[in-house]
């Protein structure tokens, strides 16, 4: 193709096996999958039924990530007969097809999104698709992401290919420094408040700026796991020696002279000057204070210090109506300063921030504090070695002794296919993902925030700017631990 | 999968914007290793109450409406969480075509994949559709997809709409991808050997 080209279409040109048609339908070769236990089973069915084979199965991983109990002590067993016969279905489809399987006792075991970066399972230039919304993480690696129903899972397991339409491209230019107590969590939250929930339907989002260099590789992470609630179908960032570094030395990341030839195909990975995006938005992160949804849609969201808004301030009559319905849901009157709103319970988890740094932020509000009383706090770190890795820094005693319960890794009240699951009317500080009626549990109200903010609600017992907790209330005790 | 010509039957509007598939298919429909019984799932905190007698206001227990074979959406119907068990309790409930202003990407490439038609079109076109199937003796509508029109069955109105060739095929025949692409796997085959070559660090 001639002239310059976005980073996304070289990756979708160099896996295009052959165009379908001239309307942008290719055959799209498909490097890695991840899969879980709940969207696959029919997949696997279906190959049975066909008698088919899984075309490359070392390019797939297996994890056990979201129906597993998440109670402090790690055990195999899953009380919900429905979440057994999947583990069960799972393990018989990983030896019947020589796929890896990474089941709930093995120590690499966690969210699948924070398990296959963590295994170097994604690198550069690649393309993957799992059945998951929130494959889009793996842009953070230099990878494409996208998730893919059921159906396409089988069509990957059979094939290596899926039918792939190419996407419009969307740029998302990141720039100015942020403030203090503002994540990439808070950017995320308001560039989707900004474009909307619906903003990026039908587009591969490309990440930029000089704002987005200055994040961490897991902060990148955030960003694209999150842009999918802008309705992005894929994401892509551009590599760089952060990322290198990250990847360099991963179980299985290349080696040796494989690893000097892989970086040097890396390092060209971006998108041409003059590239054409067909749409393009820019945020200054200094504009960015720490954020909250007050809503049941992942766009309906604010600064902390503003309040609940009137429905009637909506544009149009169907998002009046949307607002008017959320409002009811999450109970909640207009003019409301958010900050006075009481929590129930405040979570910490989920792909989007439940990786070391999440949990460092956390632990770096509450250390010398306590939890609220009437407060059930719990944090469910996204793996089973960020686990360790926190229990060796001390990270978890913080946790533990402000009075969060210290969990074991899953997807756990992300989504609340195990056994954590709010009640009715229980309102919930969240570090994931989606605020949607019914996420954690029938009736249950959701606040997504970032990390450290679900930290600054535990402890204070209703929603909170961070920014006003300053120094800790007393020194942390010393984490020397029996 | 099941072929789509033409249909006829109810349409209920349902417009409400940024409808996830966690309303679609809650939580407590997806712990199977089959499609069985997602049915019941569709919309099942709204369909049902408590103790799972249907809630008589919501839309598709409404007289005229028990039987919808499409559904008048908001936009961006079908975001949120990949489960394809959405697209499938829909498939079992009857529902044969969603009409809206747009979809969201994982959800309707679930429906190419299940034989279910997605038609995008104006948002006042849409707004026309809904307004005249909110009354059940009005809520026929007749789905052409060869010819690329639905009709208001009580007024006539016609709306031409758009759809990728590829995607009508499939949908008209009935055609299932996998059989498709795995005549392909030479090609496929050839692919991968120069890919690798190219990126050996991927073998
Ligand atoms: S943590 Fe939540 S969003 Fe992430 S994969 Fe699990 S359920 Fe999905």
């Amino acid at each position: 193709m001639a002239g310059p080209r976005t980073l996304y279409d070289k990756i979708v040109d160099a896996h295009t096996v052959r165009a379908l048609d001239d309307k942008g339908r290719v055959l799209l070769y498909v490097d890695r999958t991840i899969l879980n236990e709940y969207t696959s089973p029919q997949a696997f069915s279906g190959l049975r039924e066909r008698g088919c084979k899984v075309w490359n199965p070392a390019a797939a991983l297996m994890v056990v990530d979201h129906v597993n109990p998440t109670t402090p002590r790690r055990t195999a067993d899953m009380p919900d007969a429905g979440a057994a016969r999947q583990a069960a279905y799972f393990a018989q489809n990983a030896r019947d097809f020589g796929i890896e399987l990474i089941d709930v006792l093995d120590p690499r075991q966690g969210i699948e999104h924070v398990v296959a970066p963590e295994q170097g399972l994604v690198l550069p230039g690649m393309v993957v698709a799992a059945g998951d919304s929130h494959t889009t993480s793996y842009a953070a690696l230099g990878a494409l992401g996208f998730g893919i129903g059921t159906s396409d899972i089988e069509h990957y397991l059979a094939t290596q290919t899926l039918v792939y339409r190419r996407l419009k491209t969307m740029r998302i230019t990141l720039h100015g420094v942020p403030g203090l107590g503002v994540t990439a969590k808070d950017m995320v939250m308001e560039v989707i408040r900004r474009i909307g929930a619906d903003g990026a339907v039908g587009h591969a989002v490309e990440f930029d700026g000089p704002a987005l260099s200055a994040l961490s590789v897991e902060e990148r992470m955030t960003l694209a796991n999150m842009i999918v609630e802008a309705g992005a179908r894929g994401a892509v960032m551009t590599p760089d020696t952060k990322v290198f570094r990250y990847i360099e030395g991963r179980p299985r990341a290349p080696r040796g002279p494989l690893w000097d030839r892989a970086l040097a195909a890396w390092t060209v990975l971006t998108s041409d000057p003059g590239a054409r995006f067909d749409r393009s938005f820019a945020l200054d992160v200094g504009e960015v204070a720490p954020m909250v949804t007050w809503g049941t849609s992942p766009d309906q969201a604010a600064p902390v210090a503003g309040r609940v808004p009137a429905p009637e301030a909506e544009g149009d009559a169907a998002r009046r109506c949307a607002a008017e319905r959320a409002l009811a849901y999450m109970d909640l009157r207009p003019g409301t300063p958010l900050d006075a709103i009481p929590i129930s319970h405040a979570f910490i988890g989920s792909c989007t921030n439940a990786r070391i740094e999440d949990l460092r932020d956390a632990a770096r509000v509450l250390a010398g504090r306590t939890v609220a009383p009437g407060v059930r706090a719990i944090v469910v770190p996204g793996s089973t070695a960020v686990r360790a890795q926190a229990e060796a820094e001390g990270v978890a005693e913080i946790f533990r002794q402000a009075g969060f319960e210290w969990r074991q890794s899953g997807c756990s009240m992300c989504l609340a296919m195990n056994d954590d699951v709010l009640a009715p009317g229980d309102r919930c500080a969240s570090s994931t993902n989606r605020n949607f009626e019914g996420r954690q549990g029938a009736g249950a109200r959701t606040h997504l925030m970032s990390p450290a903010m679900v930290a600054a609600a535990a402890v204070t017992g209703r929603i909170t700017d961070v920014r006003r907790l300053a120094a800790p209330a007393r020194k942390p005790e010393p984490c020397s631990l029996s | 999968m099941q072929p789509f010509v033409t249909v006829e039957g109810a349409a209920a509007p349902f417009l409400l914007p940024n409808l996830d598939t966690d309303v679609i298919m809650p939580k407590t429909f997806l712990k199977g290793i089959d499609r069985a019984g997602l049915d019941r799932g569709v919309f099942n905190l709204l369909r049902f109450g408590a103790g799972g007698a249907p809630e008589p206001d919501f839309i598709l227990n409404r007289p005229g409406y028990e039987e919808a074979r499409f559904l008048v959406v908001g936009p961006n119907f079908g975001c949120g969480s990949s489960r394809e068990h959405a697209v499938w309790g829909l498939a079992q409930l009857g529902i044969r075509a969603l009409i809206g202003t747009s979809f969201a990407g994982i959800f309707d490439d679930n429906c190419r994949n299940n034989g279910l038609l997605t038609i995008s079109l104006d948002p006042a076109v849409v707004a026309r559709i809904a307004a005249v199937v909110a009354q059940p003796e009005t809520n026929r509508l007749h789905i052409d997809l060869p010819a690329e029109v639905v009709t208001l069955a009580a007024t006539g109105e016609a709306a031409a709409f758009e759809i990728e060739p590829l995607r009508k095929e499939a949908l008209l025949r009935g055609l299932d991808a996998v059989g498709t692409t795995l005549a392909e796997a030479d090609a496929i085959r050839a692919f991968e050997v120069r890919h690798r070559a190219e990126n050996p660090w991927l073998a």
